[in-house]
């Protein structure tokens, strides 16, 4: 186990490599920099401030002066925000996503399944039918259409909530948020669990344990319920990846101060290094997500927990 | 009768009896036709405004059935040409995918050894990369072009498509009419476009209608936060984006686009799922 965890950490490492260098190309490669304001400044100026940030050398040399300061952590500084570190502002940003995201995440998990489970016990009848095609629509309404919906409803017509905005440690703001970026992986979830519950439920194992005359309580639970949630676990690689465009959506809607806002924001004014520094703290997240996924999946999962 | 029973027939047979998809489908032929001839038959383009209406509600007695936006534009005639372009974009760009993943998935299982081992760990490699910040930034450096999108979502969303051929092409690979092409001296590109490629067009059909929903939220998204399309062209997430603005007031301008996306991709997912019962019955 521990020389699984050690490969599949440095096998990491490339893949940040990838990313790092994925996006330095890319910003790199098209036309107009961070400094080419509507306003010409004076050319000493321009120079100084090009020297500042090594924007004066040659590419391959601030490429290789920005993976230096990438191993060591440190994103550089803000094009757009003067005299702010990416590190600072991704400091200022996180919080507010991780609580967002996982809260959603959470939320998704546990309603998704519930739901999925409810559906496959009462299989083919009006309530399945019904959960179902709810589920569908939750994946169809992009949340976009959803988020809106919501303020409307629970914050303008209902004020049960507020609209927007965000306070650190208020479970009020968190709320709206979280349920809308839920929704969409609550629906899919639950269309994944009912399909993969239905299968098991189907299994020769399954209808011995009933034969044998376990009430059906204690069969969903002991028996049933591990290899129901697999396909949920494998699935909840992609739903962070999701999680994490959602929250720019999110953010747009509610006015939170997350790391997608300044995403945006920094893709609109070319802050190379704000864009670059985010790109690979979602690559990161993905590939840290994704690991935990498999460690799961093989506590889940005996069959695969010798595999090589 | 007819006593051909092919897999085509047989797919056909069963998708017939799943009502759900054959309505998807049915809705679907109906919004396609609508979006390509309702707008020549209108008196309205989607870009003049009408001064003498501007912003008023659904309304069965004048010519704008489903009401004017905030410029006077006729809400239902930019709404199908919204449908337009959003059916655009999902088909070419799932186009796209479906050729990148096809071809990628059964090169790397039909060579096999080494160069499947690279093609598919390059994969793996892409499926950590946040692709969606990337598109975003693309979009915003080189402009918002159409064709840009579609590229850029296409090439994004082939991953799953590639591993799926590739399964499905090793279990081909073993099979004796592959074997006996072998023999009588095919070569690899012939083999995979004639011989492979042909006996995974149910699986690549279910994966694009599949994939056609995504991207079509994808550019919603894109259009959601101001890089899809340019006005006065109009994508059904744009009109959406519009009409969450001014929602609380008129309705009308969310619901109506919404209800068009909202149907359609609804649509796409039923049919998909029926296309999967209907030529792939092993699961049920």
């Amino acid at each position: 186990m521990r020389r699984y965890l050690l490969r599949r950490l440095l096998g990491a490492i490339p893949t940040l490599l990838v990313i790092a260098t994925l996006a330095f190309a890319m910003l790199h490669a098209v036309p107009g920099g961070p400094f080419d304001a509507a306003r010409p400044m004076e050319p000493e100026i321009r120079k100084a401030i090009l020297a500042k940030y090594h924007l004066d050398e040659p590419v391959w040399q601030q490429y290789l002066h920005y993976l230096g300061d990438l191993a060591r952590g440190n994103l550089g500084p803000s094009f757009q925000y003067r005299g702010t570190s990416v590190n600072e502002l991704i400091a200022q940003g996180l919080p507010v996503d991780l609580a967002v995201g996982g809260t959603a995440l959470l939320l998704a998990l546990l309603a998704g399944t519930s739901i999925g489970l409810y559906a496959a016990l009462h299989r083919n009848s009006r309530r399945d039918w019904l959960l179902m095609g709810l589920a569908v629509a939750g994946i169809s309404i992009p949340l976009f259409v959803i988020a809106p919906v919501l303020v409307l409803v629970f914050a303008l017509k209902l004020h049960w909530l507020p609209p927007g905005d965000w306070v650190a440690g208020s479970l009020a703001h968190l709320v709206l948020p979280a349920v809308a970026l839920a929704l969409p992986y609550t629906a899919y979830i639950a269309r994944l669990t009912r399909g993969s519950a239905l299968e098991v439920l189907g299994s020769a194992y399954i209808r011995t344990a009933r034969a044998k005359g376990l009430p059906l309580r204690v069969v969903m639970l002991r028996h049933a319920l591990r290899p129901t949630l697999l396909p949920v676990v494998s699935f909840l690689g992609p739903a962070i990846a999701g999680v994490i465009t959602g929250s720019i959506v999110i953010e747009t809607v509610f006015a939170l101060p997350g790391i997608g806002r300044y995403f945006t924001l920094g893709a609109l004014n070319r802050d190379y290094t704000l864009v670059m520094g985010i790109t690979i703290l979602y690559g990161a997240l993905i590939i840290a997500c994704n690991l935990l996924v498999d460690l799961a999946y093989a506590l889940l999962d005996p069959r695969v927990r010798h595999e090589p | 009768m007819s006593l051909r029973h092919g897999l085509w027939q047989d797919a056909w047979r069963r998708l017939r009896r799943n009502r759900a998809a054959l309505a998807s489908g049915v809705l679907l032929i109906a919004i396609l036709c609508a979006a390509l001839l309702l707008p020549l038959l209108s008196p309205y383009s989607y870009y003049a405004p009408d001064w003498d209406h501007l912003i008023e509600p659904p309304a069965f007695r004048g010519w704008h059935f489903l009401g004017t936006d905030a410029l006077g534009r006729d809400l239902l005639v930019r709404t199908l040409w919204g449908c337009r372009i959003s059916l655009l974009v999902g088909i070419a760009a799932s186009l796209v995918t479906v050729t990148i993943g096809v071809l990628w998935g059964t090169i790397a299982g039909y060579v096999g050894g080494r160069v499947d081992a690279l093609m598919m760990r390059s994969v793996d490699v892409l499926y950590s990369v946040p692709f969606i910040p990337f598109v975003i930034v693309l979009t915003v450096l080189f402009g918002r072009d159409l064709l840009l999108i579609f590229i850029a979502i296409g090439a994004v969303s082939w991953l799953d498509i590639a591993r799926i051929v590739r399964g499905q092409t090793l279990a081909l690979r073993n099979r004796e009419f592959i074997e006996a092409a072998r023999v009588a001296g095919v070569g690899t590109p012939a083999m995979i476009l004639r011989h492979l490629v042909p006996n995974l067009i149910g699986i690549v059909i279910i994966y694009a209608t599949l994939t056609i929903p995504t991207v079509i939220l994808f550019e919603a998204f894109l259009s959601f936060l101001g890089l899809g399309v340019q006005s006065p062209m109009t994508s059904l997430g744009s009109l959406v984006a519009e009409g969450a603005g001014r929602m609380q007031s008129y309705p009308h301008l969310l619901l109506v686009p919404a209800v068009f996306l909202a149907a359609i991709v609804y649509a796409f997912n039923y049919l998909g799922d029926g296309l999967r019962d209907a030529l792939d019955p092993r699961d049920r």
